[in-house]
């Protein structure tokens, strides 16, 4: 016993060598698993989570991969991600839209069927899901970009008029046709993939991207002039200059020319 | 090591019981172990849905809510507060082990114990040595470990190389590359390290263990008096450490086998052939007087002393 204690001890030393070799193996085996949870959380842009899913950085917090969701869904859209095939963190519920998209239930049964609120159980409507916002990635070969009529996408769409509307534009190429766009409102569009399942092409020309790499931001700071003259029925700003049109001809509130601006030529075209 | 015993493991205990009665428990745990397997893959398999799910969290008949108690500790380390069915859940199985023991999750319900047993009879088939053997605190080391990283990360870690899991989420939803991780544990416990995974790794385990530390099942050598020495519940104990303190424990010391570590797996019963062991509950430290009129002589002591 004498040894015990002092900092020759064998029993101390050989305490302290367990230890360090412990906790060393410890850090080298935490930060190889830390690395890998790393990995885990690059979820490929094709891989979309179900219904009311919390951001992914908060969902691998949160799902335990009990796969009680895609037992719930009745469509067999959702798949758990198996090891190594997938490149979804494994064991983790995901679908893919161009396979099978999501039907939008009414009921919502795989965030009802969540026992840990991995899917978020506030979400109540279906209409309000963001799973991903529709992309119309391929206007080059979307065949109504190219003035045909195929309009698939916005008829299938749940949310038709809303998520998805066809814009008219002039059709410059035949000169007197016009262009039905289909046109993404990405605050109305929950990313349900029936557009992009239905896309005729082989290779779908709309497809749904993660919110993230589908939209940008307004800056906090931009207004829309239209919209706060709007709300406040009036001009934003009081008073407000009234610069000159600097048109030609009578009519113009041109202040340098009251009379209006003539010009010192005949411009091509103007009047006559 | 053959003068370790004199006749192969569990012989006399056949000789004795017969081959069934020496193989009792482990049947019933094999049975246990397809029990639970064959009611999560009834749904998938036949459409009868007694149970969805896998062990990580399950609903079994539409009511009963199951979570596993360690994936849900990671999840809230993690940062994310889980909603009541799954606390419910994990309440239910933390007071169930709780009771009958932590570890009896390792031995009759977890669908690896089938695969590292099966490396363990191999290994004592093969006669192989015993290979690296890290310290019985390695796998709370590993635990510890585990939960570290998934606070610092915000992922549920241990999630993602749990074969546990893995295993029995790839039998009912699909496999993957689990196989690879399965052959990968077979052949670390045989070759590398004889009951490395669960007896010495395995963060699982070391949870369990933790939540049935007073449990009220455990293994008794009540019968001690009669233990011949034959060394054959040592052989095929996966925890073996755990036998000595109980069945050679001095006159007033209890016969309870109350070591966490152990996984009420009941071999010890099995391969004894004068019955030492039995399951009691932890308040029953009786100690069976010999049979015997003539007393045995003294044990030998395992070292001077």
């Amino acid at each position: 016993m004498s040894g015990v204690g002092s900092p020759l001890s064998p029993q101390r030393r050989r305490f302290l060598q367990d230890s360090a070799r412990a906790a060393g193996g410890c850090v080298a085996a935490g930060s190889m698993l830390a690395w890998l949870a790393r990995d885990a959380r690059a979820l490929p842009a094709e891989a979309l989570r179900p219904p009311g899913a919390l951001p992914e950085q908060n969902f691998l917090s949160a799902c335990i991969r009990c796969g009680l969701c895609v037992r719930d869904c009745p469509y067999d859209t959702l798949k758990l991600a198996e090891l190594g095939v997938d490149a979804v963190a494994t064991g983790t519920p995901y679908f893919t839209a161009r396979d099978v998209p999501c039907e939008m239930c009414d009921d919502i049964p795989c965030v009802a069927a969540c026992p840990t609120g991995a899917l978020d159980p506030s979400l109540d409507n279906i209409d309000d899901a963001d799973m991903g916002v529709a992309v119309l990635v391929d206007q080059e070969n979307c065949l109504n970009f190219l003035g045909l009529r195929c309009d698939v996408c916005y008829r299938v769409c749940p949310v038709i008029d809303e998520a998805i509307t066809l814009e008219t534009a002039h059709n410059t190429r035949s000169g007197h046709h016009a262009l039905f766009l289909p046109t993404v409102h990405g605050d109305r569009c929950t990313g349900c993939g029936m557009c992009e399942k239905s896309c005729v092409l082989p290779e779908a020309a709309i497809k749904v991207l993660p919110t993230r790499l589908a939209r940008g931001s307004s800056a906090d700071h931009y207004r829309k002039g239209w919209e706060e003259k709007a709300a406040k029925g009036a001009p934003v700003v009081e008073g407000i200059i009234d610069l000159p049109d600097r048109l030609p001809g009578p009519g113009t509130d041109n202040l340098v020319t009251p009379g209006g601006f003539a010009p010192e030529y005949n411009l091509p075209g103007a009047g006559q | 090591m053959s003068t370790r015993t004199h006749m192969p493991v569990g012989q006399e205990a056949i000789e004795v019981k017969g081959w069934i009665g020496a193989h009792k428990y482990l049947l019933l745990r094999r049975a246990s172990q397809l029990f639970f397997l064959v009611l999560f893959l009834l749904g998938p398999w036949f459409g009868i849905w007694i149970v969805q799910g896998t062990l990580a969290g399950s609903l079994t008949l539409g009511v009963l809510p199951l979570t596993d108690p360690l994936v849900l500790l990671q999840s809230v380390v993690a940062g994310h507060w889980p909603e009541l069915t799954a606390l419910i859940g994990g309440l239910i199985v933390l007071v169930v082990y709780a009771l009958i023991g932590g570890r009896v999750y390792c031995s009759w319900v977890c669908p690896i114990n089938p695969v590292t047993d099966a490396a363990h009879w191999l290994h004592r088939k093969l006669d192989l040595p015993k290979g690296w053997q890290p310290k019985r605190g390695t796998r709370l080391w590993i635990l510890a470990t585990v939960l570290i990283v998934s606070g610092l990360t915000g992922v549920i870690a241990w999630e993602l190389i749990n074969p546990i899991t893995m295993l029995h989420r790839g039998l009912i939803f699909g496999a993957g590359f689990v196989w690879a991780m399965i052959v990968a544990i077979f052949f670390f416990d045989l070759f590398v390290s004889r009951h490395g995974w669960c007896g010495h790794l395995c963060p699982v385990g070391a949870f369990y263990g933790l939540i049935g530390s007073k449990a009220m099942l455990r293994v008794s050598a009540h019968n001690r008096a009669v233990c011949d020495d034959c060394m054959d519940c040592f052989a095929v104990c996966p925890e073996n450490h755990v036998i000595s303190p109980a069945l050679r424990g001095k006159t007033g010391t209890t016969p309870l086998i109350l070591s966490p570590d152990c996984t009420n797996c009941g071999r010890c019963i099995d391969v004894c052939a004068v019955d030492v062991f039995k399951f009691t509950h932890r308040f029953d430290d009786q100690v069976a007087a010999p049979f015997d009129p003539v007393p045995a002589p003294e044990r030998r002591a395992a070292r001077p002393t």
